[in-house]
């Protein structure tokens, strides 16, 4: 791809590309940025034809705005300060004119919790996980059998604990997760690569397996029926008021104010998880602890013969990404108040894993952009283009200059049916494009170039790499 | 600064397409939405949901059209998950113009989507879900027109212990909230009316059954009862009967479908199953129904299709019950007049819904397939018609 | 004893010991038709042997795990029944595993689309064999030019999509790191599964796609061959739509009898009623009696039935086998014994190297792809043939199976993908027809059972049964 950089172009086009980079200029450039995000999400009118075409480009800008301030070369006490305004202020005031965006902020956030989690086992201890699901999976069965109504054990003997009792699930279920992430890592300690990815995606489907039939002999998770009505964290009493003051401030009209004060709950409790997951995972890696996963990653024996306890790290790795993964587990059964073993499937782990991997294996900044990509792909993207061809042929939309109506597009192809097929072609385009993800990790990046040798001179930026030369493989040593 | 042009353009194309391309649509559009799995395994079914709905709309929204309203149809996939439900019925409930919606097949997508939409007194009429929480929960806007598994189930042991006279039954479920559930009120019962009980094995098996078939063939039961779908139970009695497996083969409603001749062959012949919607036979709108829906799909309706022409039907009777009289149709009133169907006459029997939202009585019929071909599926032979109260009904009575 | 990645013993430059015949254990016979063959009925009966010890001793231990149910006699009745059912399906993940290990041995990385490349054969089987049977002269057909047809033309579709698939989304990643063709992989099972999806769509307005064996001249194919065991056999009618072909009761013929003055014989399923019921679902009804009392010499027929313990041996499993079998010796003659083999098993040793040798590494790499993709083509034919229905979503137990298989065997080793397929279906068999008896577990609990058997053999050999042991190199 030619940029403007690659050819010798005029010096004022240079210098206006200097002048962009001062410290000034980007900052204004990022501001403006975020307020024109801001003042389209709002200015969206729901009744147009073309609603649903303009959300897709809309909403998906007003996300990666914290990314991109948090890219900026901006002063960091700046960027801390536009972030925190616009997650703990803007997202809110957005989210009470369509909660649809704070249902998918919910879910960005659960999901980037749980891809940070992954990226701990995946990224930085280089453990290929399949089936990470089943610890998010621990997490919430754990909050469900002990609230739901449904003839289990626990509601027949009357084990069920209030709703507040969700704060302390919450660390019973970083407990409990990282137990069974130490259970499942012993013995798998001494598998590489892909066995232990097998296995672990084992491990995965037993864990639903297990889930759906363990209403036999003792009803202990409902099997298949699924566990309903799920204890919610109580309300706080200012939460409404709260909602109610900021639909007056901005003269929202709300229909059922103490839904949407749950839902905004629930956005916060997301963000808190996400925040502490973050902290965690950023004092992780810069610890000794991250070293030693580092040096396990890139290479095993040398990482023993350094002195590195292999043990003890692949179990810290296994156990602390199960832990995130049991308390969002907790969040998500709370938020869902209805769980079955289906919301449990490989196909969950894999998304996951996509998340980690398009958005940059190794980085939290990455993981966190691909979280957001994945995700609004999934549930923002894809669905409102769906949204857009229906709205289209419910008109009976003309394209205008090939002259075909929408409404002659065959019903089998549908474009709401082939939700994955797009999805599939993304990751396939993304990984041939660039493989280091979205956000790629500078280290990861250098080992990436490693591996292919002497093209490891390009610029990152571009193309399609060169169908590379055979490269030597790590060989069998056979003889 | 690639990053940078990328988005500059999505900027450009998002303020273009919110300010340049403004058509807004008139406020007399009333939208009815519609949540089925539309990919995936499961979407055989989802679809044929779907596009009974768009029959319904086609041809039943000419009243309305002479008040002055447009109705639009927005098709939705759920994906057969949760959390996709859960996100479609967000993006549902924000849609000020959307007055009702019909779904799910599933009952672990429609009972968490359903708290969200009855947050928002938006009205959901069931075509498939016949588990009994979606009712059970007494949510105000939740309404089926299908049956419970909790009286089709022991209808169908009832059937294979007096009809048909069998002292052992192996029991298969598909591991779903449907088929578990199904499969476990009949095996109650069955066991309530002394029937010894060989096997209750759940499998997610879709295609090779070999393994699943030698304790079942090494036990030989008298009658096998499958508490699934078609698609599954089709492929079974295939195999089963090429195994040598020479019993009775009875299914619950997931049965009713053409599909199951088509996959099972010879061996669907002589197949008994229970079925919530009433045989073409007999409902001389479900036959014209059936060649509608043929004549506009190329295909044949699937199960719960029927239904959910049903549902879409009450409630396009509901929101005209409220904009008769010139007022503005709200949620509210909408959902009320759904709960408020009495007597209406479908493709699958008469209507009237209790406070619970299920149907007062609830017609179950017991059918037996009489031909492997695919095209005679509406000729199945009707061996009883069974009437029976919902719970609600009957603690009342 | 070292052997190389794509090496099974019997190989060029695997050091015969001295022992019997040293004669014949040089010839071209021996090491591409005997020892393999050989090896193969070792593995099977090995897997079924000690699978059958398995059950015995548990059901010493637990004789009667349910009421009426003595655990011993159960495993007797089934034991033909599952063993059968276990050889069949453990060709199966054989030859889908072999996809997997061949790709992993020259590349190093696992295709997870494999199993797509498994459906698509599957569906193109179903294409042929529609459109020959709508042609209306399937019957015309000789039996084995039949199978070889849509099985061949599976392999190819399979096997051409597979060297694409590779082509496209594959090679530009060469060289990164493991996790992302993984991704790829992932990203190309969702367009496979779904243009098939499509396409099925488009042409047939459906995709549970019913292989035509329905069809009346394909009687050879869908009646069973009746393996009689202990003496008895029911046969010649039909019952239920299992077909029987002489009556023996206790050692006396009782072929020939007649109902209400209609032979038997003439009572197929479909049509026939006797009393306003039909032959179908057991409903025979003569002058009132139900079949259970219906007595034939003297017997009832139930009891019969019952006493004679028939296994019906689907002709479709015969042709799992038999192909499998076939299949099987073909890829050793041609990994081992050809000079295109050895530029496989040159590539899979060391890529450069191979190159500098003057081997077109690419080349080798798509041919590899092909034939993993044929053989996945082939398990899909055949596999649809065998249960009658499949769809695009068809792939992904089989696939994760055989990927299980494939690891469990050694990943890299095609005799241990054949070995793991075996025993993954062997295991599968038995665990489905045991389970049942313990109704704590059931049948739901036999991949749970089957996926620690894989955790099990991991742990005390991390590289899979027959996987050589990979020293790092620093």
């Amino acid at each position: 791809m030619t940029t403007a950089s690659a050819s010798p172009s005029t010096n004022s086009w240079s210098a206006f590309r200097t002048w962009l980079t001062q410290p000034l200029v980007m900052g204004a450039m990022v501001i403006g940025y975020v307020a024109l995000s801001i003042l389209i999400l709002i200015s969206l009118d729901r009744t147009s034809l073309w609603y649903p075409a303009a959300n897709i480009c809309a909403f998906p800008l007003f996300v990666l705005s914290p990314i991109i301030v948090l890219l900026s070369p901006l002063p960091a006490r700046l960027k801390l300060t536009i972030m925190l305004a616009l997650i703990v202020v803007v997202t809110p005031i957005i989210g009470l004119t369509n909660t649809t965006y704070l249902e998918l902020a919910i879910q960005i956030s659960i999901f980037a919790g749980l891809a940070l989690g992954l990226n701990i086992v995946v990224g930085f201890a280089g453990l290929l996980d399949l089936g990470y699901i089943a610890f998010f999976a621990v997490g919430a069965y754990l909050w469900a059998m002990f609230t739901s109504p449904a003839p289990t054990i626990f509601q027949i003997n009357g084990w069920l604990v209030p709703d507040w009792a969700f704060f302390i699930f919450l660390i019973i279920g970083v407990v409990l997760a990282g137990i069974v992430g130490i259970m499942l890592g012993l013995p798998v300690l001494r598998l590489r690569g892909d066995y232990l990815a097998i296995v672990t995606l084992g491990f995965g489907e037993m864990i639903k397996i297990i889930a759906r039939n363990a209403d036999q002999p003792a009803n202990l998770t409902n099997g298949a029926q699924g566990l309903h009505g799920i204890g919610r964290p109580p309300l706080p009493g200012f939460a409404v008021d709260f909602t109610n003051g900021l639909s007056g401030l901005f003269s929202i009209p709300l229909s059922n104010p103490e839904t949407v004060a749950r839902q905004l709950m629930f956005y916060f409790l997301g963000i808190g998880i996400l925040f502490i997951v973050i902290l965690v995972a950023r004092r992780l890696e810069d610890s000794a602890i991250g070293r030693a996963w580092t040096a396990i990653r890139e290479d095993e024996t040398a990482a023993i013969a350094m002195g590195v306890p292999l043990v003890r790290m692949k179990l810290m790795a296994f156990a602390s990404g199960a832990s995130f993964a049991g308390a969002i587990g907790v969040l998500f059964a709370a938020k869902q108040t209805f769980i079955d073993p289906k919301s449990f499937e490989l196909m969950q782990s894999i998304t996951i894993l996509a998340m980690v991997i398009v958005g940059g294996i190794g980085g939290i900044r990455g993981v966190l952009l691909g979280a957001i990509v994945v995700t609004l792909l999934d549930l923002h993207i894809l669905k409102n283009l769906s949204l857009q061809l229906n709205a289209l042929r419910n008109v009976n939309f003309v394209i205008p200059i090939i002259d075909y109506p929408i409404r002659n597009w065959p019903s089998q192809l549908e474009p709401s049916k082939y939700q994955p097929f797009v999805f599939g072609l993304i990751l396939v385009i993304m990984m041939i494009f660039r493989p280091a993800g979205l956000l790629p990790e500078p280290r990861r990046k250098m080992e990436l170039m490693e591996a292919r040798g002497e093209d490891s001179g390009d610029d990152d930026d571009t193309d399609m790499p060169a169908p590379a030369a055979p490269k030597r493989q790590p060989a069998p040593s056979g003889d | 600064m690639r990053k940078m042009r990328f988005l500059l353009l999505l900027v450009v194309i998002s303020v273009a397409l919110t300010a340049g391309f403004a058509q807004a649509q008139s406020p007399t559009v009333i939208k009815i939405a519609s949540q089925t799995p539309l990919s995936g395994p499961q979407s055989v079914l989802g679809i044929s949901m779907r596009n009974a709905v768009e029959l319904a709309i086609e041809q039943l929204s000419g009243p309305l059209a002479e008040l002055g309203y447009t109705i639009e149809y927005v098709p939705f996939d759920d994906q057969a998950t949760p959390a996709v439900g859960v996100s479609n019925a967000q993006i549902i409930v924000n849609d000020p113009a959307i007055m009702g919606v019909i779904g799910h097949l599933n009952s672990g997508v429609a009972i968490p989507a359903s708290e969200v939409y009855n947050d928002n007194n938006l009205v959901m009429i069931s075509p498939a879900n016949t588990n009994p929480l979606i009712t059970d929960r007494g949510l105000p806007t939740v309404n089926r027109v299908c049956g419970r598994d909790d009286l089709q189930g022991p209808t169908g042991a009832r059937f294979v212990a007096e009809e048909l006279g069998v002292e052992t039954v192996y029991i298969l479920h598909d591991t779903t909230a449907y088929g578990q559930g199904v499969a476990e009120f009949f095996r109650q019962e069955a066991e309530a009316l002394g029937l010894t009980v060989l096997g209750f094995e759940g499998t997610e098996e879709m295609s090779n059954f070999d393994g699943i078939l030698q304790p079942i063939l090494a036990q030989e039961p008298e009658a096998i009862y499958f508490g699934g779908i078609y698609s599954q139970m089709g492929v079974f009695l295939r195999q089963a009967r090429a195994a040598g497996f020479d019993g009775y083969f009875v299914g619950p409603d997931g049965t009713d479908s053409s599909e199951f001749a088509e996959l099972a062959g010879d061996a669907a012949i002589g197949t008994y199953y229970t079925s919530v919607a009433g045989p073409a036979s007999i409902y001389p709108n479900a036959a014209q129904f059936i060649e509608d829906y043929t004549a506009r799909f190329e295909v044949p309706p699937q199960p719960f299709a029927a239904q959910s022409y049903d549902a879409t039907a009450i409630l396009l009777l509901a929101i005209e019950k409220v904009v008769a009289d010139g007022t503005a149709p709200t949620r509210e009133a909408i959902a009320e007049a759904v709960r408020a169907t009495e007597g209406y006459e479908g493709l699958t029997g008469t209507i009237t819904f209790d406070d619970n939202g299920d149907p007062e009585v609830g017609l179950y019929y017991v059918l037996r397939v009489v031909s492997a071909d695919p095209a005679e599926w509406s000729n199945n032979e009707l061996l009883a018609t069974l009437e029976i109260p919902s719970p609600l009904m009957m603690a009342g009575m | 004893m070292t052997s190389q990645t794509l090496t099974p013993p019997g190989a060029a430059g695997y050091t015969v010991s001295k022992g019997l015949l040293p004669a014949l254990r040089a010839t071209w016979v021996y090491r591409f038709v005997l020892f393999p063959i050989g090896q193969i009925l070792v593995f099977i009966a090995a897997a079924a042997v000690v699978m059958t010890i398995l059950s015995y001793i548990l059901a010493f231990f637990v004789p009667e795990p349910r009421a009426n149910i003595v655990l011993a006699d159960q495993i007797a009745k089934q034991l033909p029944g599952m063993i059968i059912s276990g050889i069949s399906i453990g060709f199966v993940y054989s030859m889908v595993a072999l996809g997997y290990t061949l790709v992993y041995g020259v590349l190093k990385f696992i295709n997870f689309a494999h199993s797509e490349i498994f459906m698509i054969g599957s569906v193109a089987g179903f294409e042929v064999m529609t459109r020959i049977s709508a042609s209306g002269a399937i019957g015309a057909w000789n039996p084995v030019i039949l199978i070889l047809v849509i099985v061949v033309t599976a392999m190819l579709i399979s096997g051409l999509v597979a060297v694409v698939v590779e082509r496209v989304a594959y090679r530009p990643l060469r060289g990164a790191p493991r996790l992302v063709p993984l991704i790829t992989a992932i990203g190309v099972s969702f367009v496979l599964i779904d243009s098939t999806r499509g396409l099925m769509a488009i042409t047939r307005n459906d995709f549970n796609l019913t292989y035509p064996t329905n069809d009346p001249a394909l009687t050879w194919l869908t009646t069973p061959i009746n393996v009689v065991i202990n003496g008895a056999s029911v046969g010649g009618f039909n019952i239920g739509g299992t077909a029987y072909t002489t009556i023996i009761a206790d050692s006396a013929e009782v072929s020939g009898f007649e109902i209400s003055g209609t032979p038997i014989s003439e009572y197929y399923y479909g049509g026939v009623t006797i009393g306003g019921r039909d032959l179908r679902a057991n409903q025979i009804e003569v002058n009132g009696a139900r079949p259970d009392e219906i007595l034939i010499a003297g017997q009832n027929l139930r009891d019969i039935q019952r006493a004679a313990n028939v296994v019906n041996v689907r002709v479709t499993s015969m042709i799992i086998v038999i192909s499998a079998v076939l299949m099987l010796l073909a890829l050793n003659y041609f990994v081992n014994g050809t000079k295109m083999g050895r530029g496989i098993r040159a590539v899979s040793q060391d890529q450069s190297t191979a190159g500098l040798m003057g081997v077109n590494v690419n080349r080798m790499i798509s041919l590899t792809f092909f034939i993993g993709g044929a053989f996945g083509g082939a398990a899909g034919a055949l596999f649809g043939l065998n249960v009658g229905t499949v769809t695009p979503y068809v792939g992904f137990i089989p696939g994760l199976k055989a990927f299980t298989a494939a690891v469990l065997g050694g990943i890299g080793n095609v005799t241990g993908a054949l070995l793991g397929g075996l025993t993954l279906g062997m295991v599968e068999s038995f665990l489905n027809g045991i389970l049942v008896y313990f109704p704590a577990f059931g049948q739901r609990y036999t991949d749970v059972f089957a996926f620690s058997v894989l955790i099990l053999i991991l742990i005390f050999r991390p590289s899979g049964i027959l996987g050589e042991r990979v020293d790092e190199k620093v």
